[in-house]
C-alpha cells in the first residue's frame, strides 16, 4: 500500500529569473511541509527532465541542491507522461519496501529561461529524426494530424474541440495559480490564430515556468489519507508515423490494466484528472478511457457534465490549457489539484465527492500511457 | 547485410521500404532487422509513390527561420499502396482518402516527399 501524503505546487506562468532547480525546490519543500516530512526522511527521489537545463543525472544534481542524501534516486523521461510514470514507480518502491518516503519532483522555467521557438523545436524532437523532423512538423503538428483523423472517423468539429478549451478556462478563473484568468468563448478560440490545422492557438496549451511535486509513503503522515489504488501503463509506438489505428491506442490498454489491477470500474470514478497538452488530446483520451461515448465528450462539456459541480469534475485547476504547462510539472499539477480536491482543500474550487479519482498521462504523441486510480481512505 | 536503396532522406528522389520474406512484415522504418518477428535483412524496394491520404495538418506556425519561409505547408500521414505508412507534405487542398503521387520538392534545405492528387 502506498500513501500520497503530501503536494506542492506553484503558480504557473512566468517565474522571472527563477533556474528550474528553484522551481523544483519550491515545489518540493510545498511538498514536504504539506507531509510534515523533513528532509532526512525522505529516502527516495524521482525527478522529471527540464529541456532549459538538460542533466545525465538531475536526480542527484536535485538532491544536493537540495540537502538530500537519498538511498535510491534517478531521473524519469516520458514525455507528458513522467509525472504519473514517476508516482507509479515510487508506489511499487513503496510497496516493495525499497523506499519508506519518495520525493516526486519536476519544474522547468521552460517560458523564461528559453525563446518559445527553442521550446518548440525541442519539443518538435520527439518525431522521427531522419523519417519525420526533416519535415518540419511541431508538436501541434503531430496532433494536429491526429485531431484530422479523429474528427473525420467519429464525427467531431473545430467547435467541439473549442468547448474543451472554454471549460479549462473557466476553471483556471477559479485557481489563483493559473497562468490564465480572462474567460473565453468558442468563438475565441476558433478566431485565435491558426497554428497546426484543425488546432488554433487556443487548443494549444501555452508554454510556462513552474514546479510540482508529491511525496509517496509507505506511511500516512496526516489525517488526510488519499490512498494509490493502481495503475498500469501502455506503450504503442513513439512517432505518429508508426501510431496504431485510433481504435487501438494505449489509453484504452492502459485503463483496462489498471481497472483490472485494481477491481474498481469508471462507475466509481468522482474525479478525472486528465492530459490536455490539446482539446484533441482532452477529447480523444476521455472517449479512449471511457468517460464519454465516441464522438460524445464535447456534448458532455456543453451539458456541465465535466464542470466542478457536474457528475464527474475534470482538470478544476484548469488543466495544461489554462493552469499551464511547464514540461513535466505540468501534468503534475493534475494530481496535485486532484489531491486538494480528495482532502477538502480546494476551497472555492471543492467538488461534492472526490472519493476515487483516475488520472491518466499521455506522453509523446499518444505514445505512452499511465492511467491510475486514487481512493480517499479515512 | 544488403546494400541500402538511397532514398530521400539520403538525398535521392525516392521512397523505400522493406518487406520481411519470413513473415510478410512491411516497414517503413529502415532497420537491420523485421520489427515484427526479428528475422535479419528484411528485403528494400523503391515504393511506387502512389497512396491514400489518410491524415492532415496544415502547419501556420514553424519553430525555426528555415522551416517558418514555406509557411503554409500541409503535413500529411499517407498510406501508401505497399501497405506502409508514412509522413509527408502535400498540397493544401487534399483531403483524407484521396489518391495521390508523389513528386519531390525542396524543404528547408532537402528534398522532401510532395504529394498532389491523383489526375
Amino acid at each position: 500500500m502506498s500513501f500520497i501524503t503530501g503536494v506542492g505546487l506553484t503558480p504557473f506562468g512566468r517565474h522571472e529569473g527563477s533556474s528550474s532547480l528553484d522551481l523544483m525546490s519550491k515545489a518540493a519543500q510545498a511538498a514536504l511541509d504539506d507531509a510534515g516530512l523533513k528532509r532526512d526522511e525522505i529516502d527516495g527521489i524521482l525527478c522529471g527532465y527540464s529541456t532549459v537545463s538538460p542533466h545525465i543525472m538531475l536526480a542527484t544534481v536535485f538532491a544536493e541542491h537540495f540537502g538530500i542524501r537519498p538511498s535510491y534516486a534517478h531521473a524519469v523521461q516520458v514525455g507528458g507522461a513522467t509525472g504519473l510514470a514517476m508516482t507509479m514507480l515510487a508506489h511499487h518502491l513503496v510497496e516493495a519496501g525499497v523506499c519508506r518516503n519518495v520525493l516526486v519532483v519536476a519544474g522547468e522555467n521552460r517560458l523564461t529561461g528559453q525563446s518559445r521557438d527553442a521550446s518548440i523545436q525541442a519539443l518538435a524532437q520527439v518525431g522521427h529524426p531522419d523519417y519525420e523532423v526533416p519535415l518540419g512538423p511541431t508538436i501541434p503538428a503531430y496532433y494536429g494530424l491526429v485531431a484530422n483523423r479523429y474528427m473525420h472517423e467519429y464525427g467531431v468539429t473545430e467547435e467541439d474541440l473549442a468547448e474543451f478549451a472554454v471549460l479549462m478556462r473557466a476553471h483556471a478563473c477559479t485557481h489563483p495559480g493559473a497562468q490564465f484568468h480572462d474567460p473565453i468563448t468558442v468563438a475565441n478560440v476558433m478566431a485565435s490564430k491558426p497554428v497546426a490545422m484543425p488546432l488554433k492557438l487556443l487548443d494549444c496549451c501555452p508554454v510556462s515556468d513552474g514546479g510540482a511535486a508529491f511525496v509517496i509513503s509507505r506511511e500516512r503522515t496526516g489525517e488526510a489519507g488519499v490512498r494509490i489504488r493502481g495503475c498500469a501503463q501502455a506503450h504503442t509506438h513513439q512517432h505518429v508515423t508508426a501510431a496504431p489505428a485510433l481504435s487501438e491506442l494505449g489509453a484504452e490498454i492502459s485503463i483496462a490494466r489498471a481497472r483490472e489491477a485494481t477491481g474498481l470500474a469508471l462507475s466509481d470514478v468522482r474525479y478525472a484528472a486528465i492530459y490536455d497538452s490539446f482539446t484533441i488530446t482532452l477529447a480523444m483520451l476521455l472517449e479512449d478511457l471511457g468517460l464519454a461515448g465516441r464522438g460524445e465528450a464535447a456534448v458532455r462539456v456543453r451539458s456541465g457534465h465535466f464542470s466542478r459541480d457536474g457528475a464527474m469534475p475534470l482538470n478544476t485547476h484548469g488543466g495544461l490549457l489554462s493552469y499551464g504547462h511547464c514540461g513535466v510539472g505540468g501534468a503534475m499539477a493534475h494530481l496535485v489539484e486532484a489531491h486538494l480536491q480528495m482532502t477538502g482543500r480546494a476551497a472555492n474550487r471543492q467538488v461534492l465527492d472526490a472519493s476515487i479519482a483516475l488520472l491518466h498521462g499521455d506522453g509523446g504523441v499518444l505514445s505512452s500511457h499511465v492511467s491510475m486510480f486514487l481512493e480517499r481512505v479515512r | 547485410m544488403s546494400e541500402r536503396i538511397a532514398d530521400w532522406t539520403k538525398g535521392e528522389q525516392a521512397i523505400t521500404y522493406q518487406t520481411c520474406d519470413s513473415c510478410g512484415h512491411v516497414q517503413y522504418f529502415y532497420r537491420a532487422f523485421c520489427a515484427a518477428c526479428g528475422a535479419s535483412d528484411p528485403r528494400e524496394q523503391r515504393a511506387s509513390g502512389k497512396g491514400r491520404v489518410y491524415a492532415t495538418s496544415l502547419v501556420c506556425r514553424a519553430a525555426t527561420p528555415e522551416t517558418r519561409a514555406h509557411v503554409p505547408y500541409n503535413i500529411l500521414l499517407v498510406d501508401c499502396d505497399e501497405g506502409f505508412r508514412m509522413m509527408a507534405h502535400g498540397e493544401t487542398n487534399l483531403a483524407i482518402g484521396d489518391e495521390i503521387d508523389a513528386s519531390f520538392k525542396p524543404f528547408a534545405g532537402k528534398l522532401v516527399p510532395f504529394f498532389s492528387k491523383r489526375k
